[in-house]
């Protein structure tokens, strides 16, 4: 499949590459097919959707190994880089929120962070392009084109983007970040992509608590898949309608 | 293009004249020389790494598939072969002006912004270079394979 005029129907559908058909009016619909050559080589791929299931149930309210994985990984979080900021501004991938219902002193945990939105307001404000979804759903920053606006940062109503006030050094090779930039999760794209699960599923199946699901939303069949099909689940400011990819369940 | 046959008279020159230091002496690299011969690097190298910036960030191209087309330029591995010790026999980052990329950037006053944000140092991690094996357990076939057992118990 090396060109993409020499495509066949079949082939398209076999690659996975997303067929969409809007109906527009009776009788008139309106096709897109997404899906360049990379995408239909199995890379950043359209027929898949990355997605994670929070079971707040499982999360213990003591533990911090999500977060702890994370900084290890992408390599924030250093005191350094908060010596001149109060603690909010502080660069925060993903972070654990403590509920508390008031009536009958019930407390659920769960991590937060970006929530993958499949309509990111983040990307629709962002002046440069920089802020971005790729094709499997995943929602990041181009670093390279981020002037620092910090727009995506404020249309983000889960509050998962950051900036870096701080020059740093010493970045982990797979997540180059710097000052004057704006960060958020990424799902660990650097590890999807070499076929690997996100840092903070690795960390919360080590802890014994497997309260992250990762997997395919686009796949029926996908643990995740199944999983959101049989138990009751929400997703955050669901009144929003941005579909995010991530979910939560029991809390 | 001034800069472009800046760099070429530098390195055109920089066997022979480099001994009177007229001209930037370039750290000597360690591993197989790169096979589209270093003159085309020299002229090339800030394309290169241009192009495939956006097919690494934005279409999630990391050369780990086999038989793929490879990328020819990722900044993480440049300093496997380019990376320059200092005294102690530790790693210099940009910081320092013995480093590789400053050595000639610093010579013709073209200002390098990769290590805003990219490490200038040899990496400790390489694992996500490369394809992680259905048998590594943090690979997504062995966890979705866990998954799938426990779901089933």
């Amino acid at each position: 499949m090396t060109n993409r005029a020499e495509m066949t129907r079949r082939d398209i559908m076999k690659s996975g590459a997303a067929a969409a058909t809007v109906t527009l009016a009776p009788g008139v619909t309106l096709m897109a097919f997404g899906g360049t050559a990379a995408e239909a080589a199995g890379r950043a791929d359209a027929g898949k959707r990355w997605g994670l299931l929070i079971d707040a149930s499982k999360c213990s309210p003591d533990c911090n190994d999500c977060v702890t994985a994370c900084k290890t990984e992408n390599g924030w979080g250093k005191d350094i880089e908060s010596d001149h900021i109060s603690p909010e501004q502080a660069p925060e991938w993903i972070r654990k929120v403590t509920l508390r219902d008031k009536t009958t002193g019930r407390t659920t945990s769960a991590p937060v962070m970006c929530q993958h939105c499949e309509e990111p307001p983040c990307v629709d404000v962002c002046p440069t392009g920089a802020s971005m979804k790729r094709a499997d759903g995943i929602v990041l920053v181009d670093k390279h084109i981020c002037i620092g606006c910090r727009y995506c940062m404020m249309a983000c109503p889960y509050k998962a983007r950051s900036f870096v006030h701080e020059a740093i050094t010493d970045q982990p090779e797979q997540n180059p970040r710097g000052k004057g930039t704006v960060e958020s999760c990424n799902l660990c794209a650097p590890r999807i992509d070499s076929g690997r699960i996100p840092a903070c599923v690795e960390a919360c199946e080590k802890a014994g608590h497997s309260a992250i699901l990762f997997g395919d939303l686009k796949d029926p069949d996908s643990p995740i898949s199944k999983a959101l099909k049989q138990y009751p689940n929400a997703a955050l400011r669901e009144d929003l309608e941005l579909n995010p990819g991530v979910r939560y369940t029991n809390l | 293009m001034r800069l472009v046959l800046a760099f070429l008279a530098v390195f055109g020159f920089a066997g022979g004249a480099a001994a009177d230091g007229s001209m930037p002496v370039v750290p000597a690299a360690t591993g197989d020389p790169h096979p589209e011969g270093n003159d085309y690097w020299r002229v090339h190298h800030m394309k290169m790494l241009l192009h495939d910036r956006d097919l690494t960030m934005r279409d999630g191209v990391r050369n780990v598939m086999p038989g793929e087309e490879p990328i020819q330029a990722s900044l993480g591995e440049c300093f496997d072969c380019h990376g320059v010790q200092d005294e102690a026999g530790a790693y210099v980052s940009y910081e320092d002006e013995r480093h590789f990329c400053r050595v000639c950037h610093d010579y013709t006053a073209v200002q390098v912004d990769c290590f805003m944000c990219h490490r200038s140092t040899p990496s400790d991690t390489t694992a996500h270079r490369t394809m992680a094996t259905p048998d590594d357990p943090s690979s997504i076939e062995a966890y979705l394979a866990r998954v799938a057992q426990e779901m089933t118990e």
